[in-house]
């Protein structure tokens, strides 16, 4: 019989790279799908969006990094891209040293039994005619082929109780539809955890719960966390909730991150204006709070024919002409320790004192 | 931008049972019903509210509170394996209950508008924006000429923030935010009195969102609307609501302004809602954990449906059903904490 803390000691031999994850440059373009006439008439010219453009970050081993975003900036497609369920179309990512990029189908699947993931609907994720105890070992047999069916068993007990699900006889031999929403979303949890991960891509994990059950599932994730030594790449449109599972925070805009660094300091000094739009924007339960940044134009534009410059700049408002709206911004450091970056000419760089809001100075 | 309707067009029936220069809508004891394989079961559940002339009124709950179903029940559009099984719905003098279908399809669209979570539902693909508008306004409205419809139309939408021109555009065209501006102009196309947005913003991005929000606040004082916010969404009621319905179970559970409802919260299931609400302004990190989930309305609990998972339980909450009253000056609540009975007994446990 297996160790009971079997699941819980799992992966102390790891730890060599400090950076769990590690992605540089990462692209990932969709070709345009034309009808055969368009096709003919352009000549073989092949419109892209440009998903995810050029986006690098690294989380520490134990570190929560949010990536946040409104719907279209790529921040599920960065995910997929990290758990290698989409082939990259320029640039790498590193799981633990490992270049996934450079892996074999076999290698690939060894390697994703380190990295789980969850999605924001747990009735799509769950098997309709698997139990819950069958849905939760299902990866076991593929990853831990050597154990034995009690063996597995035993696991899907304890991890049942890990996710707050108790007693689990009670839950084990029951169906999906039987449990609740909140229920449903602590099982895949559960199901995540029986291969050992190291990583979790968190994709909306709580999005689709009530208020008083979302607050009971970040709780669940905290302590998963501290218990199973998980990384999260927590991706969420929602940035309240961030606050309370987040290290660091990452803003996403039309494929690229805008601004990256630890979150009290992204939050309380936000230097990015769509950062800032974005923050004043969340809606904040206290009827004596009142918005203290404009609003900016419009929605995002179309991600085929991104405007040029930074990509931000036509709903911007600070932005330049002849600066903005011509040359791309780079992320570039706003504190000394390099934490904190920006892509945003008038924030850092050479152009800081075209700023027009001559913001709090750093 | 457009003149009011005169009222004397109007039908009026019966009396209005409460001042109705001040309420435009009034719901008495409201139940709906919905059959199904286990026996009735009451979505909504004796629900009496008023609501005033131009303000918006937020109406939240959890998902199974019944919220949106009593939006559809205003608007008596509950369909069958539902029904109305009892209560008064009184809009402007009249009970709507008593109205023929035809009647009450006039009255929709006309003076009581609606928008939903999802615009694309509510929207023929097959048809130009200028069709929806126009045909609408045409319907009710037969002595208006196609020309005039589509000027009103034009402005209209001119003035919810979308270029003019993009009238002759079809559906599939437009973002999310700017459906949902499309349905609010159906809605004051006919220069409805009331309109009952069920979760507006739910599909939108908090920037739009927030655009759509301000929008709403601007229109609901140019165009003297009213509105019923349905939403999940405790901060966006906080945002533009003048005051806060809270649902459980398909009862009213706490009503307020807005002010009175967040700051000096009654029931203890809007304490714990409130709490568990994610704050971006606040400095703490912990959210508080309300036990259990809301309960299957197959299975209600008896007494305050709330009573399994209420911190400040006493023996009488199980046994009794609490009345919805007045607990101070225009605020609202069933909990026995604020309410005697004979069978109260002794001191509560908390």
């Amino acid at each position: 019989m297996p160790d009971p803390q079997s699941v819980r000691e799992s992966h102390d031999a790891g730890g060599e790279h400090e950076n769990l994850v590690e992605v540089n440059g990462l692209k990932k373009w969709f070709p345009v799908q034309q009808g055969f006439i368009a096709s003919l008439l352009s000549r073989g010219h092949i419109d892209y969006v440009k998903a995810v453009d050029d986006v690098s970050f690294t989380i520490k081993r134990g570190e929560v990094l949010g990536l946040a975003g409104e719907s279209g900036s790529g921040k599920s497609t960065v995910g997929r891209l990290v758990l290698r369920l989409l082939d990259v179309t320029e640039g790498q990512v590193k799981v633990d040293g490992v270049d996934l990029g450079t892996l074999k189908r076999e290698e690939l699947r060894k390697a994703r039994s380190k990295m789980q993931v969850v999605f924001q609907d747990p009735l799509a994720s769950l098997n309709p005619r698997m139990t819950v105890g069958q849905a939760i070992e299902h990866p076991a047999q593929i990853h831990l082929p050597d154990t034995t069916f009690e063996e597995r068993k035993e696991l899907v007990f304890e991890l049942l109780e890990a996710v707050g699900m108790s007693p689990p006889g009670f839950f084990y031999d029951k169906y999906p539809h039987q449990v609740s929403g909140g229920q449903r979303q602590r099982i895949v949890l559960a199901r995540a955890l029986i291969t050992r991960p190291e990583l979790i891509v968190a994709d909306e994990p709580i999005a689709s719960a009530d208020v008083s059950v979302q607050a009971l599932l970040l709780e669940l994730m905290i302590k998963l966390k501290d218990e199973f030594d998980l990384t999260y790449l927590f991706i969420t449109h929602d940035l309240a909730t961030t606050k309370y599972i987040c290290d660091r925070i990452a803003i996403m805009y039309l494929g690229k991150i805008v601004e990256i660094g630890p979150l009290d300091e992204v939050f309380r000094n936000p230097r990015h204006p769509y950062t800032r739009s974005l923050l004043a924007a969340v809606p904040v339960p206290d009827p004596r709070h009142r918005r203290t940044e404009p609003l900016p134009h419009g929605e995002i534009p179309n991600p085929i024919n991104p405007p040029p410059g930074c990509n931000f700049h036509p709903r911007c408002p600070i932005a330049q002409q002849g600066i903005c709206d011509s040359q791309e911004p780079v992320m570039l450091s706003v504190t000394d320790d390099e934490g904190h970056l920006v892509s945003c000419h008038l924030r850092t760089g050479a152009y800081q004192h075209l700023d027009p809001i001559r913001t709090q100075s750093n | 931008m457009t003149e009011r309707a005169s009222t004397d067009q109007r039908v009026t029936v019966g009396e209005p049972p409460l001042k109705a220069g001040e309420v435009l809508y009034s719901l008495r004891d409201v139940s709906v019903e919905y059959g199904t394989r286990a026996g009735p079961v009451a979505a909504v559940d004796g629900v009496s509210l008023d609501i005033r002339k131009g303000e918006i009124l937020g109406l939240v709950g959890e998902s199974g509170c019944g919220k949106s179903t009593l939006g559809k029940a205003m608007l008596r559009m509950i369909t069958s394996p539902g029904n109305i099984s009892s209560g008064e719905l009184w809009f402007d003098g009249v009970d709507l209950l008593t109205l023929t279908e035809k009647q009450m399809r006039e009255l929709r669209g006309a003076r009581l508008g609606m928008v939903f979570q999802d615009p694309m539902t509510s929207l023929n693909p097959l048809s130009k924006i200028v069709d929806h508008l126009t045909e609408t306004i045409m319907t009710h409205e037969p002595r208006v000429s196609e020309a005039a419809a589509r000027d009103r139309s034009a402005q209209l939408i001119g003035r919810l923030g979308l270029r003019e021109e993009r009238i002759d555009d079809y559906p599939h065209q437009f973002s999310g935010g700017m459906r949902q501006r499309i349905m609010i102009a159906l809605a004051l196309a006919l220069r409805a009195d009331l309109v009952i947005a069920d979760e507006p913003t739910t599909a939108l991005d908090v920037i739009v969102e927030a655009q759509f929000l301000d929008l709403l606040r601007e229109l609901r004082d140019e165009f003297d609307l009213t509105i019923v916010l349905i939403t999940h969404n405790i901060g966006v009621v906080a945002e533009v609501a003048d005051r806060v319905a809270v649902m459980y179970a398909g009862r009213m559970a706490e009503l307020a302004p807005v002010n009175d409802l967040f700051l000096a919260t009654k029931h203890p299931y809007g304490q714990g809602l409130l709490r568990a609400v994610p704050n971006i302004e606040l400095d703490g990190t912990e959210l508080y954990q309300m036990e259990g989930a809301p309960p299957n309305l197959l299975h209600t609990p008896s007494g305050c449906a709330f009573h399994p998972r209420c911190p400040s339980v006493m023996p009488i909450c199980s046994a009794h059903q609490p009345s919805f009253q007045p607990v101070e000056w225009d605020h609202y609540t069933a909990c026995w904490l604020y309410e005697s009975h004979p069978d109260k007994g002794k001191a509560p446990d908390a």
